[in-house]
């Protein structure tokens, strides 16, 4: 009797803790090559990720890949310690997510940027032309000479999204504007190469910009601070950047990378979480512009009217901005 | 292209060389001793990390520089004592000098900062400012020289102006003086120096510390006057661009300048070709573009410099006979 008691009791331990093991969540980051603290992209993860810790007390695993070998490594590593879901953040990391999202099918997974087809796969895309167009709109604005810029990170098709929707704000407000266009490089290193960001800056000011808009992570602090230094504008993008250089920084091109993130962690957590691909842009308030203290001096209340309008219509879809990853190519140039 | 255009590649091409000035000329130091030194992008690693993190921690520029070269130097010495003292393998120390800076900047700016290996951005005194030379205003609206002085030769930092110093500096001291022909014969023939009766550890010490200043200055220019603000691995590879301008040059200090300002140029052409419409070509791919320097690189080293013919001992440990 007494043994038998003390057995069901052993046995009801053992399905507790099992099912403690179940439901203990654990959520998981892996970051891009840009490091968490690159003050943009993969800091708006990091600051969604910390706004769910902070509410929810759960803690959650994070990695910085070095090099491109690290990545799979990585999210294997998390997905084989039963975390889930795992955030993946960045376009390169589409072909590891879709890899090791095959070999743990019971497992959450999310990437950021790009879409990957599968069951146990969330993917979450922006429509970042729709932002730009917007940051562009205010660049032309601004703008004194009629020449704005543009400095891309690495050469890809997102990166020429941002920039074909910026070229489109910028001639919707000023057909005549001229925009300078240069990418970094078309290696991961274009995204921490600030030196090269600013000499790239600095011609597209020797040319006669007086704006320039960047998307380019790392290598974007030395676009800010070139312009900043010429005493011309930049604009910030992914985070809000206008406190790096306080009022030398017209706006940023927000990408709510960070509600993205608290939003996955928050579904999976309250069992709402939905695998399939969700596109954010300005109605969806995925994108956005950054208007705070640091800019506000900048921006007239003739520009913010004209933006909320362009955001309205938008919205409406009186105006369609152009994504430049449908078709590769760019109407206004 | 105007002449504006031609001034803006100039000014940048001094900008973007002078990282490659001060590593150049600082191999040249090391090797011209016998010491060959393949950790010159570790130790600019290193001082840029020291400027960074004095520079914040201090806000002045000049004590960020003091720090990139007393840290720098340290590098130097390790190296040297592996190399002149314990007679090891020099590539073997060059290549954990640079794995070692590497690791070990972004690490302890981790721990310090939380910023991903970053130092925070320094601004005002803590960063070496464009300094105007004089007359530069007045002499910018004389006709030709007027414009090239007032955007190429004025408006650089301080520390522009000192690497550009040392080149004249290190051919006279190299050249011209009793030291520095000491020096050269230790790299070609120790023992002949040591037959002499002048210490020959003494003098390769005494180059792989000028090495170290040098790196240093390099370091402190990519942090806190370039950029501001020490980022991971921000030296790039140009320790190993500058060891190929050094061949480049044949291990003399002038033409390492040519042959920096060269590295420059491309890289500064490289930038502003971008999306440029050349004639008869059409728009040149972006690609094409960016792999212009290292092409370059490789037919001016292959086909234009002739033989270039190290220091004789460079390399090799001194033993002395007993």
């Amino acid at each position: 009797m007494r043994a038998k008691s003390f057995g069901l009791a052993l046995a009801g331990l053992v399905a507790a803790t099992a099912m403690a093991a179940a439901q203990e969540f654990k959520p998981a980051v892996v970051y891009d090559l840009g490091g968490k603290f690159d003050k943009s992209f993969n800091e708006g993860v990091y600051n969604g990720a910390e706004r769910f810790k902070k509410e929810t007390g759960v803690a959650y695993r994070d990695f910085e890949p070095q090099n491109d070998a690290q990545r799979e490594q990585a999210l294997r590593r998390f997905a084989r310690d039963g975390y889930s879901p795992i955030v993946a953040v960045g376009f390169s990391q589409a072909s590891a997510v879709e890899k090791v999202a095959k070999e743990f099918p019971k497992l959450q997974f999310a990437i950021i940027d790009m879409v990957v087809e599968q069951p146990n796969v969330q993917s979450i895309v922006f429509k970042e032309q729709e932002g730009s167009f917007l940051v562009g709109l205010l660049a032309a604005r601004a703008s004194k000479t009629g020449k704005v810029g543009f400095v891309g990170g690495m050469d890809v098709p997102l990166i020429r999204a941002f920039a074909c929707g910026y070229v489109q704000g910028v001639k919707y407000a000023n057909p005549k504007a001229e925009v300078f266009q240069n990418m970094t490089g078309t290696t991961g290193a274009a995204w921490n190469d600030p030196v090269k960001g600013g000499e790239l800056a600095k011609s597209q000011i020797d040319r006669g910009a007086d704006v320039v808009y960047h998307a380019a992570g790392g290598t974007g602090i030395g676009v800010l601070r070139a312009a900043a230094d010429a005493g011309k504008l930049g604009i910030g993008v992914d985070s809000n950047q206008n406190g790096l250089h306080p009022g030398k920084v017209l706006t940023s091109m927000l990408k709510r990378v960070d509600t993205a993130t608290y939003k996955t962690f928050m579904d999976a957590k309250n069992k709402a979480w939905k695998p399939g691909a969700t596109s954010l842009g300005v109605k969806e308030e995925g994108v956005a512009w950054a208007l705070d203290e640091n800019n506000k001096a900048l921006i007239t209340a003739e520009m913010k009217a004209a933006v909320d309008k362009a955001a309205a219509d938008i919205v409406a879809g009186t105006i369609k901005v152009h994504d430049y990853r449908v078709d590769a190519k760019c109407p206004t140039n | 292209m105007d002449y504006t255009t031609l001034l803006t590649i100039a000014d940048s091409t001094v900008r973007l060389s002078i990282p490659l000035l001060c590593a150049c000329l600082a191999g040249l130091w090391s090797e011209r001793s016998g010491v060959v030194d393949i950790g010159l992008e570790g130790k600019m690693l290193a001082a840029a990390f020291a400027a960074g993190a004095a520079a914040h921690a201090s806000s002045s520029a000049v004590l960020g520089l003091l720090a990139a070269i007393a840290v720098s130097m340290a590098f130097a010495l390790v190296h040297g004592f592996a190399a002149i003292s314990q007679r090891g393998n020099q590539i073997v120390s060059g290549v954990a000098i640079n794995m070692l800076a590497a690791g070990l900047s972004a690490i302890i700016g981790n721990a310090w900062y939380g910023q991903g290996g970053r130092t925070p951005p320094v601004d005002g005194a803590a960063r070496f400012g464009e300094l105007v030379l004089p007359g530069a205003e007045r002499l910018a609206a004389a006709p030709v020289l007027g414009p090239f002085y007032a955007e190429v030769v004025s408006g650089h930092s301080l520390l522009v102006y000192l690497a550009l110093a040392a080149v004249p500096v290190t051919w006279f001291v190299l050249a011209r003086t009793r030291f520095g022909l000491r020096l050269r014969a230790v790299g070609e023939n120790p023992a002949a120096v040591d037959t002499a009766g002048i210490s020959v550890a003494a003098l390769r010490y005494a180059a792989v510390t000028i090495c170290g200043a040098l790196c240093g200055l390099g370091g402190a220019y990519l942090a806190i006057a370039q950029s501001a603000g020490f980022l991971p691995l921000m030296t790039a590879g140009k320790g190993f661009i500058a060891l190929a301008a050094l061949i480049f040059a044949k291990w003399r200090a002038w033409p390492a300048l040519g042959a920096c300002l060269l590295f420059g140029l491309l890289d500064a052409v490289a930038i502003r070709l971008q999306g440029v419409v050349v004639p008869g070509i059409g728009q040149v791919p972006v690609q094409a573009i960016q792999a212009l320097p290292y092409v370059m690189t490789v037919v001016l080293l292959a086909g234009f410099i002739g033989r270039a013919v190290p220091p004789r001992a460079s390399g090799i440990p001194y033993v002395k006979e007993r």
